[in-house]
């Protein structure tokens, strides 16, 4: 029997956040014929509209409003969700910040197993799902077998998954009144926006990105002068800004800056999974590492492999020369 | 504020080269270094802090096996003052639910203040510390880097969330959470200040002393198995530009004009 | 002369002043002063009694050997030439005004006294060089005078957040030093002219400030001479008196202590003090605490130090973190803990007892961590002064609290699991031999194939793809020459030389006994090593280890007995510089036989960076863990030493340091020095001028 699939769709400003058509497409894969419902929480005209999207995209949409979900506190979530969900439900998140403070605690009041971050997954068979993660920064993956018969609780990689085309002419059923006592001990105070720093690199179309390979803050310069020289600026990964080489405002990733630009250079990037996250759009991936065997060579277009602290300041004469 | 920090012996990340074993069964060990996972660390730290500007004691666990032991000396070395480790063949090839389940356990020995646990470990789950606090009924946040104790027994924390962005929230003692890289320093432990721990005892827990049924842990228990490990199919990836460096400049300012980079 | 002298004059005890008779009173200033001078001393001693331990009375003939030399001969002053001159005019002067200054005091109740012994012909020319001594201490300390006040020398500033300038102090004592001369002298003009009159036969030496005075005072009455005699006498002996109780309270205090700590000064270079004087290895374990975390944890020997620094700066104009701003100023170092000694340790009141922190109190820990122990400021020092130990002491104290910069805790910790800060599995450590496979096999030592002689290679060398390179220069070297030697492979760690030096002192001992071990296994009677480190480390900080050799004291001995020549080569007609690596020149005086290696290769100009060369060698930057730490600074200190290189003229730079090459090769390329300045390693100038290595370019 096919699991009873339900998808947890995460907006902002009136707007489903990315992951939630992709949602859709991973779901498609555990119950290929099945309903999918989506379920949203929130309060006030955003949730509304965000709803009225998703209710063009599969044929059911919970709509939970509730004053206390405002902001997307993820303990008040759970215990809505919680309430409202059948038992055996299979639920999908989107890994990112709400999914992994919602997800784990989510499965243990739903009684249900949990696996995070996954990659890819087989359809369910006689209750048993097999599914893919990596571990150790993406250096290896390995198979797991998950028992959803009683359901379950996913939270699915951005990206891994196409965004679903499906479309629909869903019905949105407001369960808002099946939602008990939200009070719980963490409550949302505000936002402290990242520092503004001298440059914004999200609207950047040309980026030029250091990661560990720079080896030393000296050497950010190589990377300043090839930036300079293609009419782009620099940016970087996570160590760079931990070992505060760069400011944080220059960081691309999950817990960086989300980037679009037109063609990004990734110099001595190993092309950690949180780092490429913060990549979107279609970019012409260069990629420049001594070590054949980095991932960033899977998702690069171009790939050089070579000392940058030699490649690098060569291509900027050249460049420099035409 | 006692506090209770989960700590999980890791290889050591810093130059392992992760490999697979030929039958798939699990990583390559042979030449494998462990230490404290990093998340976990950080977390001792801030814990040690916290009990040096408030009093009260930091007791670490780890569910391991002997060598967990040096790990949680180690923590000791650094100011933690307790330890305690879980080790039992009835947990072996538990899943992220039990391991959860036994230090539930283990955080019923006491009353705690603050649990603490690492954000995440090697294996990228980030599940232990969820659902450690749903199992226990605490309110929890993931991914803080930063706590101030405020009156009243309640703490002021901030969670990175996406864009570089901090999410400021109140939580209630007594409350789990999990802690992300960068929050502080750690400080050095070294040679001698884990010698220095050599008399501490350090106990073991078994599913008995914790009073925990073995089904409901371990392999039995477990509703997630790890099936093997495997290296994907590399997919096509980047074309490597091929040449001497100069030729391969020359390629690449070629294939960047083509995208309207440089006139 | 005066020692015959009629009763010309009263002397100034005789005297009486508004009735009271000045015998008393100069009984009186002569006790108090005494008393005073003895009050404060013993309050200075304190702090000394409760000081760590340092054994310092062994090797007497050598410490009498370093008084001679270093003390009485002023043997570091002339390095600064015009301060140095001053102050060797100025120390002689001292030293032979000092009997004056107590003969006076006897003089000054009974005319003609004289000190046992110097009376006579001696005492006669013992007068015409004393008069010679205060006119030349005169004019000497007029110069260093305006010296001081007016050219202002970079190296006596004072940054404000350290304070006040010092010329004050400076000046004050510089003019106590000219009013005890001038009244000296005065004092006797006023006696000989007095004598004169009286129709004794009495000249004085030309040119000299008594010559001076006698003009000054001709032709004044009997009345006039005695009241100058008697107040010229009052004025120095309350001058002397006050400026002896004056010396313990400053940077003067030198004037007292230099003597006993050139004494105690240390005799070996390149060794670090134990943790503990009188603890020995194995009671480590029980120490509560390592390394200098308070005052009292400091030895009786550095708080001496800190007493004698003469605050000339000459420590922090040659230290490399200094030159390029780092918080560090050896100088200040020094002149902080000083004054806080003295704070604890008041002299008036008690003692202040509220322990106030060493590092994160006068010191920062960044200030700490910025040394490279290259040793400059140690071997600049005319005082005997020393550095490093206190800088590893006050290192291992943060050690021990856990207080490491987190750029330095991923290295230690690999240091610790895999043997190398990189932490690079210890199973490739030989990998770099793998190149020459094709050549011949490198003999990895062990008790199943023991070598005579151990290359012990080190961490850089093995692991980094660049200094590989000198590994497998120094392989084939060895091979030319017809060393069989071997190598430890994985069971080689680092050398801990920086470990120890960074204050992991328990993580260097783990990783000697592991490497002793390793060495004794090997069977070798003898090792060499091309890195300076590793080179200083077995030399100095391992024990009952085969006696081990730099390569080119190895290269040096073989062109001596014939066993090595060297051909024109690559190199000829280029002008090349040798850069002494500090762990090779000044801490174990090897400077010249990677010269003698360079001067052997024919066709090859070598210059020398001048004044900054040998033992006055500038830092590169640092090798081991300094390679790992962050520093603040202005620039990167290799920068300032290539830009020395570039002055000399040279096209190449060679160094003798595998760490030397590597900053220096950074450095020149943030000069953008790199397209005009190369820099080799000894090793790789040597395989390329081998006469092999011709014939092998030439295809043969």
């Amino acid at each position: 029997m096919a699991p009873q699939v339900f998808v947890y769709v995460a907006h902002r400003g009136g707007q489903a956040a990315d992951p939630a058509l992709e949602l859709l497409s991973a779901a498609r894969v555990l119950s290929p014929n099945g309903p999918v419902i989506a379920v949203a929480a929130g309060h006030g005209a955003g949730l509304d509209q965000v709803c009225r999207d998703m209710a063009g995209r599969c044929l059911e949409v919970w709509k939970l409003s509730n004053e206390a979900l405002a902001y997307p506190n993820a303990e008040a979530i759970r215990k809505c969700v919680t309430g409202v969900l059948p038992s055996g439900a299979v639920l999908l998140l989107a890994h990112d910040t709400l999914g992994m403070d919602l997800g784990p605690g989510l499965s243990i009041k739903l009684d249900s197993p949990f696996v995070s971050d996954v990659v890819a997954m087989d359809p369910p068979q006689d209750g048993v799902l097999k599914l893919v993660r990596e571990e150790y920064g993406g250096q290896v993956s390995t198979h797991l077998s998950c028992d959803i018969s009683g359901g379950a609780v996913l939270s699915i990689r951005s990206g891994a998954f196409p965004a679903s085309e499906e479309t629909a002419v869903g019905e949105v059923r407001d369960k808002s009144p099946d939602i008990g006592d939200l009070s719980c001990g963490r409550r949302f105070i505000k936002i402290v926006g990242a520092e503004a720093g001298d440059v914004d690199i999200t609207k950047e179309e040309i980026l030029v990105s250091v990661g560990r390979g720079i080896e030393d803050e000296d050497n950010i310069e190589i990377a300043e002068d090839l930036a300079k020289a293609l009419g782009g600026v620099v940016s970087c990964s996570r160590p760079i800004v931990d070992a505060k080489w760069l400011e944080k405002p220059r960081q691309v990733g999950t817990s960086g800056k989300t980037v679009k630009p037109k063609v990004y250079l990734a110099l001595g990037i190993s092309g950690s999974f949180q780092h490429l996250g913060g990549l979107k759009g279609n970019p012409f991936i260069v990629a420049v590492n001594k070590n054949p065997k980095a991932p960033i060579f899977q998702v690069a277009d171009v790939g050089v492999v070579d000392d940058l602290l030699e490649f690098v300041p060569l291509l900027t004469e050249i460049i420099d020369n035409h | 504020m006692e506090i209770l920090v989960c700590v999980k012996k890791v290889p050591d990340p810093a130059e392992n080269e992760i490999a697979v074993r030929r039958d798939g069964s699990d990583i390559d060990r042979d030449d494998l270094v462990y230490s404290v996972n990093e998340w976990d660390n950080y977390a001792v730290e801030e814990a040690i802090q916290l009990v040096e500007e408030h009093g009260g004691s930091v007791t670490v666990v780890s569910v391991g096996d002997e060598e967990s032991d040096e790990i949680i000396r180690r923590e000791l070395a650094m100011g933690a003052d307790a330890g305690k480790l879980l080790d039992d063949e009835a947990f072996h090839y538990s899943d992220g639910r039990g391991v959860a389940a036994i230090l539930a356990h283990a955080a019923r020995q006491a009353q705690y203040d603050l649990i603490l646990t690492g954000a995440q470990a090697e294996d990228a789950a980030a599940q232990v510390g969820g659902m450690l606090a749903a199992m226990l009924d605490l309110p929890y946040a993931s991914l803080v880097v930063r706590v101030e104790v405020k009156e009243g027994d309640k703490l002021e924390i901030a969670r990175e969330i996406d864009g570089g962005n901090l999410e400021i929230n109140e939580i209630d003692l007594p409350c789990a959470l999990s802690i992300q890289t960068g929050i502080n320093e750690p400080r050095y432990v070294g040679i001698r200040g884990i010698r220095k721990t050599a008399s501490v005892e350090v106990p073991v827990l078994g599913a008995a002393e914790l009073g925990l049924d073995p089904g409901t842990v371990g392999r039995a228990g477990a509703k997630v198995r790890k099936l093997d490990y495997f290296v994907p199919e590399l997919g096509q990836g980047a074309e490597i530009l091929q040449g001497s460096r100069e030729e391969i400049a020359d390629q690449l300012i070629a294939r960047l004009r083509g995208r309207g980079v440089i006139q | 002369m005066l020692n015959k002298i009629d009763n010309a004059l009263v002397p100034p005890a005789g005297t009486a002043i508004l009735g009271m008779p000045m015998a008393y009173v100069y009984l009186l200033i002569t006790c108090a002063g005494i008393c005073l001078f003895a009050y404060i001393l013993h309050k200075r001693l304190r702090p000394l009694l409760l000081a760590a331990p340092d054994p310092r009375l062994d090797r007497i003939g050598e410490r009498i050997g370093k008084v001679a030399r270093i003390w009485l001969g002023q043997w570091r002053q002339p390095r600064y030439l015009l301060a140095g001159i001053i102050h060797i005019f100025i120390f002689a002067g001292f030293i032979i005004l000092g009997l004056r200054s107590l003969q006076l005091i006897l003089m000054g109740f009974w005319q003609g006294a004289s000190l046992p012994g110097l009376d006579g012909s001696t005492g006669a020319a013992y007068n015409l060089v004393k008069d010679y001594a205060a006119t030349w201490v005169f004019v000497a300390c007029i110069i260093a005078a305006v010296r001081r006040g007016v050219f202002r020398p970079a190296r006596y500033q004072v940054p404000p957040s350290l304070g006040k300038d010092h010329l004050g102090e400076a000046l004050l004592v510089l003019g106590l030093i000219c009013a005890l001369v001038v009244s000296e002298s005065l004092f006797e003009a006023s006696l000989q002219n007095a004598a004169a009159r009286s129709g004794a036969a009495v000249s004085a030496s030309p040119l000299t400030l008594l010559w001076a005075g006698r003009l000054i005072l001709g032709g004044l009455g009997m009345p006039t001479l005695q009241a100058v005699n008697s107040l010229s006498y009052f004025s120095h002996e309350v001058v002397f008196f006050f400026f002896l109780c004056f010396l313990p309270l400053g940077k003067h205090f030198h004037v007292l202590t230099s003597l006993f700590n050139v004494f105690f000064m240390r005799l070996d270079r390149g060794k670090v003090k134990p943790v503990r004087n009188g603890v020995a290895e194995d009671q480590l374990d029980d120490l509560p605490e390592f390394g200098v975390s308070k005052l009292e944890d400091f030895t009786w020997k550095h708080i001496l130090d800190f007493y004698t620094c003469a605050d000339c700066g000459r420590c922090s104009d040659r230290c490399p973190a200094n030159r390029v701003n780092r918080p560090l100023s050896p100088r200040f170092l020094t002149i902080k803990a000083r004054d806080h000694v003295c704070a604890q340790y008041p002299l008036w009141g008690k003692t202040a007892g509220a322990e106030q922190e060493l590092v994160g109190g006068i010191y920062s820990d960044d200030e700490l961590w910025s040394c490279t122990t290259c040793g400059a400021c140690e071997q600049e020092c005319p005082l005997g002064i020393e550095y490093i130990d206190k800088i590893v002491d006050l290192r291992r104290g943060l050690v021990d609290l856990g207080r490491v910069p987190q750029s330095l805790q991923k290295p230690l910790g690999a240091l610790e699991k895999r043997g190398n800060p990189w932490g690079k599995s210890q199973r490739n450590r030989a990998d770099w031999a793998k190149a020459l496979a094709e050549e011949f096999a490198v003999t990895i030592a062990g008790p199943k194939q023991p070598v005579e002689t151990l290359y012990f290679v080190g961490s850089v060398s093995s692991y980094d793809e660049r200094m590989q390179r000198i590994a497998q220069a120094t392989a084939r070297v060895l091979r030319h020459v017809g060393v069989k030697f071997g190598v430890l492979g994985k069971a080689e760690n680092d050398g801990g030389h920086e470990v120890r030096r960074f204050g992991e002192e328990s993580l260097f001992l783990a990783l000697r006994d592991a490497n002793t071990e390793a060495i004794l296994n090997s069977g070798a009677s003898r090792i060499v090593t091309a890195d300076p480190h590793d080179y200083n480390a077995l030399k100095n900080d391992y024990r009952g280890i085969p006696p081990v050799m730099h390569l080119s004291q190895l290269l040096s001995q073989e062109l001596e007995r014939g066993g090595l020549a060297l051909e024109q080569g690559p190199y000829a007609d280029k002008t090349v510089v040798y850069h002494d690596p500090c762990y090779l020149g000044r801490h174990n005086g090897l400077y010249d036989e990677p010269r003698r290696v360079i001067d052997a290769i024919p066709g090859i100009r070598r210059v020398e960076m001048e004044g900054n060369c040998r033992d006055r060698s500038f830092c590169c930057g640092g090798g081991g863990l300094a390679l790992f730490y962050e520093p603040e600074e202005e620039q990167r200190i290799g920068v300032v030493r290539v830009s020395m290189a570039k002055q000399s003229g040279a096209q190449v730079i060679v160094t003798a340091c595998p760490f030397c090459l590597a900053n220096i090769e950074d450095a020149l390329k943030i000069a953008g020095l790199d397209q005009k300045i190369e820099v080799i390693d000894l090793m790789e100038l040597v395989e390329q001028h081998l006469p092999v290595a011709r014939r092998a370019a030439a295809g043969g």
